[in-house]
């Protein structure tokens, strides 16, 4: 379990809390979604997970692990993978297979081993058949999921992803949520992703909210979706199918909160 | 006056084996006020669609042409244009955001004074206080808020036509409202050219729309004949639709909803599918 203790953090000694007084857990096996405005402290969460940044006060446990101690950085990185908005931003290979064999290669995984692994993380996302492709000619959607299998390889416990789908298409979109969901259910990785995207936080099991740093809403998507106040306090606008969902449900039809995409809505329609 | 793609073609890597044709015969007219939206799957042409019109790119067929000036070379009319690009924060340059604004419209010629009151009412203008966020430094800002600064940093130099390259990517709720409504009312006195995936926000007030597909126009019309075109389009994977009309759609193709026009309104579509739902196969 990744365990957030009243964590606060700043920036500068100068600079307003970015996070005050933090105090959550991601556990194995489920989805959970961070939310928030922009400039709430998302990103800054994300990163406090695998200790790219230190608490300013407060500690953050993975798996029991402080990861402040020097002495465990290392251990605690190789079980929180990191996924950033910008595939570009972690891509270092020449070629696919390459840049997914980066991180074992390392931490010196033997080399019939980081076979193993990468053959099995591109299989993971979809990108077996691109071994000997560059990455600069993948396409936006494929970027990402190299990246995804670059954090893979490593074979976390534990995966962070820092709004993924911001830079792709819908199609590109989809692709990535099913699998930050399959890693989590099928996989029992814990998956925390920080995300705008509507479709992915009504499918996460737990949603955090964060209003200029604190921790404002914690609960199913649904106790969310519901609450008017609550969305627009989190910079979250209903999409398009939930507005269409809520004007359907004005008529009396019995359509879930839940429904916030276009699929989920016609199959809860007429079943 | 106006920003015309004349049947162009761009090529890159030209004479290489890697040569790749990423327009072919694309033609464009965008006028004061107008909304143009370019939609299409990655890798379409659409980034390189706007890096044409803004004369970064030279065509190997066809013109560009600003106002009557080619759009790039001597004589060119750049100065008209302002250019958005997909990641804006890897535009800034400056120590604060403020300076950061200003510093087109020195460019340009304001005056140091000037400047800095187009940069205040550009920052206001994409929902970002002047006053909080002018003294910032540009990398301190979180992703949402450099989009937005990058934006003001462009607006500020009031351009006669507006290229922007995937503006709301990456913003929450109200973000994506600010930039609307910038856009919006940057539209009073420019033409605006939107390359989006985030149809949903634009198609409600776009005048016209472009449809890529490998560097082709696939369509070229007004909202009605998209919606008319979107089965076709969605079909071939050139455009994912809207969550209105693909609702709609999914309702028919499941034979559960009668034929019929789609609509991105959302009353409108609850009617229809509670009328599809009372006259049989409904749940309830």
């Amino acid at each position: 379990m990744i365990r957030f203790e009243s964590v606060s953090f700043r920036y500068r000694a100068d600079a307003p809390l970015a996070l005050d007084d933090v105090c959550v857990t991601l556990e194995a096996g489920e989805v959970v979604a961070v939310v928030g405005a922009n400039g709430s402290g998302k990103s800054t969460l994300a990163r406090l997970c695998d200790g790219l940044l230190e608490p300013t006060s407060g500690r953050v446990l993975v798996d029991g692990i402080d990861t402040a101690a020097p002495e465990s950085l290392w251990d605690v990185r190789s079980m929180v993978g990191m996924v950033f908005q910008d595939p570009d931003d972690q891509i270092v290979g020449t070629v696919v297979e390459e840049d997914c064999a980066f991180g074992p290669e390392n931490i010196g995984v033997p080399s019939a081993e980081i076979r193993v692994r990468v053959d099995s993380s591109l299989a993971a996302v979809g990108l077996q058949g691109l071994e000997r492709r560059e990455p600069h000619l993948l396409s936006e959607g494929q970027k990402q999921r190299l990246a995804v299998a670059g954090a893979l390889a490593m074979r976390p416990r534990y995966l962070v992803f820092d709004e993924p789908t911001a830079m792709l298409d819908p199609a590109g979109r989809r692709a990535v949520l099913e699998i930050t969901e399959r890693l989590a259910r099928a996989e029992g990785h814990g998956v925390l992703v920080v995300s705008h995207d509507i479709t992915g936080i009504a499918r996460a099991d737990r949603v955090i909210g964060l209003d200029s740093g604190r921790v404002v809403f914690d609960g199913g998507p649904d106790g969310l979706l519901g609450d008017a106040g609550m969305m627009a306090l989190l910079g979250l606008a209903l999409s398009p199918a939930a507005r269409l969902a809520a004007a359907l449900r004005e008529r009396g039809l019995d359509v879930p909160l839940s429904a916030a995409d276009a699929e989920s809505l016609v199959a809860s329609l007429w079943r | 006056m106006a920003l015309i793609l004349d049947d162009i073609v761009c090529e890159y890597a030209t004479g290489t084996a890697l040569a790749a044709v990423a327009l072919d015969a694309v033609s464009l007219t965008l006028s004061r006020g107008d909304l143009v939206v370019v939609l299409g799957p990655t890798g379409s042409g659409k980034t390189t669609l706007l890096r044409a019109a803004a004369g970064l790119l030279s065509v190997s067929r066809g013109r560009v042409e600003i106002d009557g000036l080619p759009a790039s070379g001597r004589g060119s009319a750049r100065g008209a244009v302002g250019l958005l690009f997909q990641r804006p924060e890897s535009q800034f340059f400056s120590l604060s955001v403020a300076e950061d604004c200003a510093f087109g419209p020195r460019n340009l010629g304001r005056t140091p004074d000037e400047a800095l009151e187009d940069a205040r009412d550009a920052l206001s203008a994409v929902g970002l206080d002047p006053v909080t966020f002018g003294p910032r430094e540009p990398w301190s800002l979180s992703g949402g808020e450099a989009r937005r600064a990058a934006f003001a940093g462009v607006l500020a130099m009031h351009p006669r036509y507006l290229l922007l390259d995937e503006p709301t990517a990456g913003l929450d709720a109200e973000g994506r409202r600010s930039v609307c409504e910038a856009i919006e009312s940057a539209r009073a006195g420019a033409g605006v050219l939107v390359v989006t995936h985030d149809a949903e926000m634009f198609l409600d007030s776009a005048d016209r729309v472009l449809v890529l597909r490998a560097g082709r126009p696939v369509f070229d019309g007004d909202v009605p004949a998209l919606l008319e075109a979107l089965p076709r389009l969605s079909e071939a994977g050139d455009v994912d639709p809207p969550e209105v009309p693909r609702a709609l759609m999914l309702a028919r193709e499941r034979g559960l909803l009668a034929p019929g026009t789609l609509t991105l309104d959302i009353d409108r579509a609850a009617a229809l599918i509670a009328e599809g739902l009372s006259s049989g196969g409904a749940r309830s």
